[in-house]
């Protein structure tokens, strides 16, 4: 065995590396904010929410592009939000311990980390192709797909918290299981559904590639889910790349509105968690 | 009384008394039933579109598409080759430097970090992971490939460039966009899923254990390496799986650094390609019902069958910890 000098060496200097590296992590998280601060506040302006895209060159905002995002981020949630919680309700009261619910929720966790530039391949085939063109029907519905898994995890995760006890004694009143669940376990669990629903939002909130291949992306005013539609993050993505300054501007505008909600949302939610562990 | 109360009357008794649930109930019990059997459905169509999708192109160009690495729009011969090559590279860089930062930072959480600190700081690590890769695609172009084309690269290519065996590894023109920006970014992304999972492992690791090695004079270094990490190595290696399973589907970010260059080279500082990156970025030129259009579907396909054995595999890993 090492002298104790030295095992004290070693230990000090893993205790210094592992703090260097936390450190680390957080100067990447503080780098990445303030290059977003740093070329988002000067682009952004009352023209950003107020004028849709326009030419190079010609002023123009983000208008069309955060009112789409938020009418597929609507869609989506008013679709994959009552599946989500239904599923996550099997998964916790009439699945447990059952193989078809250890199936259930593997599928789940695989949709829950699956690439999500698979499921607008999946969407461009199953929505896009059949019915002749990209549509905000087609980009509601890849993000439905990025809600679901969120929702059905939380909504899980949260009712296994709620004690047996409470189901039994509603039980034994003699109500039925939809009763229990509507009245008695989702109540009790409701502010982490709704913590794991506003999660969703802010994951939803951020994808890019899903939206590729369904919603397309639209430089007019388009509020039809009949048709192409404009999004926050794919504006961003033509943005960024393209050669005009004044579009790299709004780019980072665009960069900064949405990093500062996801990251709002996330913090909100995780103090209602930490509240209910 | 009761005699003359016949079987039907009783029966309707009993009914009278739970009106709510004869009917409602099934129907609830089964919307539930049918929500969970949804998802698995959802999973078998998304293969199945994907699958039948590219099929075509398996057909056109047999099982060598798989490994062949022509990617020729203009003559419409293609090969999935490069790209597969690029995904499992760039991944397992990504995978190679957020490792031991994961296994660092884990360390410091859980053991080294005063009690008060230790929940903000895991939040904010964490929101590393709650960035859209947007994001990190954009602030990875602007602000990291400027940075490693002026001051990282040309150093490393001028040291290690000519060094036998790994010197092919840093070879090449600086450019700052490549397979290791791609990989550094995509540390960075993965780095906060597996340092949660690493804390929950080593959370979980008997209290009693670690005192029994503090009480024979081992030190926190020794308690964390040769107690914990054993203890929860198989979770561990689920949750590395798990990152890397990230990793192989980012696309985003990749698309925005890597380069999308459509050739192979062992070099960290060449442009390559990702399955994902290249589905993205060619996407806009394949028209429908196109052979280019097939052969991305097919490209889908294989990245959906990689990163499902992976996360599957990840998944059974972490489920049976210790």
């Amino acid at each position: 065995m090492a002298s104790l000098a030295r095992r004290r060496a070693t230990d000090y200097a893993a205790k210094a590396i592992s703090t260097g590296f936390a450190a680390l992590s957080l100067v990447f998280l503080a780098w990445i904010l303030w290059t977003l601060l740093a070329r988002g506040l000067p682009a952004l302006g009352p023209h950003v929410f107020t004028q849709i895209t326009a030419p190079p060159g010609a002023g123009g905002g983000l208008l069309n592009a955060i009112v789409g995002s938020l009418i597929q981020i609507g869609v989506a949630l008013a679709i994959g939000t009552p599946v989500g919680l239904l599923c996550g309700t099997f998964l916790a009261e009439n699945g447990r311990g059952t193989h078809i619910g250890n199936c259930v929720r593997f599928v789940n966790d695989v949709l829950l980390s699956a690439p999500s530039i698979l499921i607008g391949l999946f969407v461009y085939q199953l929505l896009v192709v059949p019915f002749g063109g990209f549509s905000g029907w087609a980009g509601a519905m890849a993000l439905a797909i990025i809600v679901i898994p969120v929702v059905v995890r939380t909504t899980e995760d949260m009712l296994n918290l709620v004690p047996i006890g409470l189901r039994e004694a509603a039980f034994a009143l003699g109500a039925p299981q939809w009763k229990v669940v509507t009245f008695i376990t989702w109540r009790a669990a409701r502010a982490g559904i709704v913590t794991g629903i506003l999660l969703a939002v802010a994951r939803a909130a951020g994808e890019t590639a899903p939206l590729l291949f369904t919603s397309l992306g639209n430089n007019g005013w388009s509020i039809s889910l009949n048709a192409p539609m404009a999004s926050l993050p794919i504006a961003i993505y033509q943005y960024a790349a393209s050669p005009f300054e004044d579009w790299v501007a709004l780019a980072w505008a665009g960069a900064l509105i949405i990093t500062v909600g996801v990251l709002t949302l996330n913090i909100l939610s995780r103090l209602v968690l930490a509240k209910m562990k | 009384m009761d005699a003359t109360l016949s079987g039907t009357q009783a029966d309707s008794l009993v009914a009278a008394r739970k009106p709510t649930g004869r009917v409602s109930d099934p129907v609830f019990v089964g919307l539930l039933w049918g929500c969970g059997i949804f998802v698995l459905i959802l999973l078998g169509l998304i293969i199945a579109m994907l699958f039948e999708g590219g099929l075509p192109a398996l057909r056109e160009f047999g099982i060598s598409f798989l490994w062949s690495t022509t990617w020729n729009p203009v003559t419409e011969r293609f090969g999935a080759g490069v790209m597969v090559f690029g995904t499992l590279f760039s991944a397992v860089i990504a995978v190679v430097i957020a490792l031991p930062l994961s296994f660092g930072i884990a360390f410091f959480l859980t053991e080294i970090a005063p009690g008060p600190l230790r929940r903000p700081i895991g939040v904010a690590i964490q929101l590393l992971a709650a960035v859209p890769s947007i994001i990190y695609g954009m602030w990875g172009f602007f602000v990291i490939v400027p940075l490693m084309a002026a001051y990282v690269q040309p150093p490393l290519i001028e040291w290690l460039g000519p060094l036998p065996l790994i010197g092919a590894l840093f070879q090449g023109p600086p450019l700052g966009a490549g397979m290791l920006t791609a990989g550094l970014i995509m540390a960075i992304m993965i780095l906060p899923f597996i340092t949660a999972m690493f804390v929950e492992v080593l959370e979980s690791v008997p209290p009693m254990i670690k005192e029994s090695a503090y009480g024979v004079g081992a030190t926190t270094y020794e308690v964390y390496r040769n107690v914990s990490v054993p203890y929860g190595r198989t979770a561990m290696v689920g949750a590395v799986m798990l990152g890397l399973g990230r990793a192989l589907g980012e696309t985003m970010a990749v698309t925005f650094v890597i380069g999308n260059a459509t050739r192979m080279s062992a070099s960290l500082f060449a442009p390559g390609a990702t399955i994902a990156s290249t589905i993205a970025n060619e996407f806009p030129e394949a028209s429908t019902g196109s052979l280019k259009l097939q052969a991305l579907l097919q490209l889908g396909f294989i990245l959906f069958v990689i990163s499902f054995i992976v996360l599957a595999l990840s998944r059974m890993l972490v489920r049976t910890k210790g």
